[in-house]
């Protein structure tokens, strides 16, 4: 299983955008750096849904707004390694449209549920693969890295239960 | 002209975040593109040779599919081709 490892302001920052967008899904970009373990995420890029016909179930990013983020990415010396967006009321679960929608092959999908406009568990998905025919959602382990260069060896599931007793 | 590769595609085209292409259109640029790295192709292009649905396209800031010419449209050193596979999807909840 890989990992992916989420500065903690990253992990705080598409949570709060979840909550923010309520009843309607959040989404967005990860840029961060590849390691042998798995993407680390330093730092998110806040998209536009333009599905505002169908915002509580459906996610879209405009092409241009990826063209900018790309672009941005580049000039920061990180690569886009990855998506987020927010389940309103429904599992941390990658879906069918998800999946049919997912092209971005070697990238993690970070999907984080929102019940009754507060989130609850994130998850995180990378789309394994090497064609469109083979591809496939594997789940993996989120890291929470504290501060720069100081890692957070608890999972997201620790990291979670452990703020809940506060 | 420089073609922008995404991060899925690095893999197909040396490791290489962009490559510098000399050619007179973006069709002319796709062509060499993908003679140069072969296994990009399929990526790019369906079986009848035509770019994938979710595959978009950029001249600098213009999506070619509403571009005059689209993919005839002519190019300079300076012009940008940005490639930028498509982000979608959402839960199932039809509700």
């Amino acid at each position: 299983m890989t990992f992916l490892s989420l500065a903690n302001s990253v992990y705080e920052r598409i949570r709060a955008h979840g909550e923010e967008t309520y009843p309607h899904e959040c989404c967005g970009a990860l840029l961060g750096q590849s390691t042998p373990e798995g993407w680390r995420v330093i730092e998110s890029i806040r998209a536009g849904n333009t599905r505002t016909d169908s915002a509580h179930n459906r996610y879209h990013i405009a092409p241009i707004e990826l063209v900018r983020i790309q672009r941005s990415a580049r000039e920061k010396g990180l690569e886009i390694a990855g998506f987020y967006h927010s389940h309103p009321d429904h599992p941390a679960q990658w879906s069918q449209t998800d999946f049919a929608e997912a092209h971005w092959l070697g990238c993690s999908y970070v999907i984080t549920s929102v019940a009754k406009g507060k989130a609850t568990i994130t998850n995180s998905f990378l789309l394994a693969g090497t064609t469109e025919e083979d591809k496939r959602f594997e789940q993996e382990s989120i890291r929470v890295e504290n501060s720069p260069g100081e890692q957070n060896e608890q999972t997201l599931q620790e990291t979670t239960s452990i703020k809940d007793q506060r | 002209m420089t073609i922008y590769i995404p991060t899925p595609l690095r893999t197909y085209a040396g490791g290489k975040d962009a490559v510098e292409i000399g050619a007179a259109t973006i069709s002319e640029a796709l062509t060499s593109l993908t003679s140069t790295y072969p296994e990009l192709r399929k990526h790019l292009f369906t079986n009848e040779g035509k770019v994938r649905a979710f595959v978009n396209l950029y001249l600098n800031d213009e999506d070619v599919r509403y571009l005059p010419e689209k993919e005839n449209s002519q190019v300079s050193g300076k012009d940008t081709l940005s490639i930028i596979p498509s982000i979608a999807g959402g839960n199932d909840s039809g509700q």
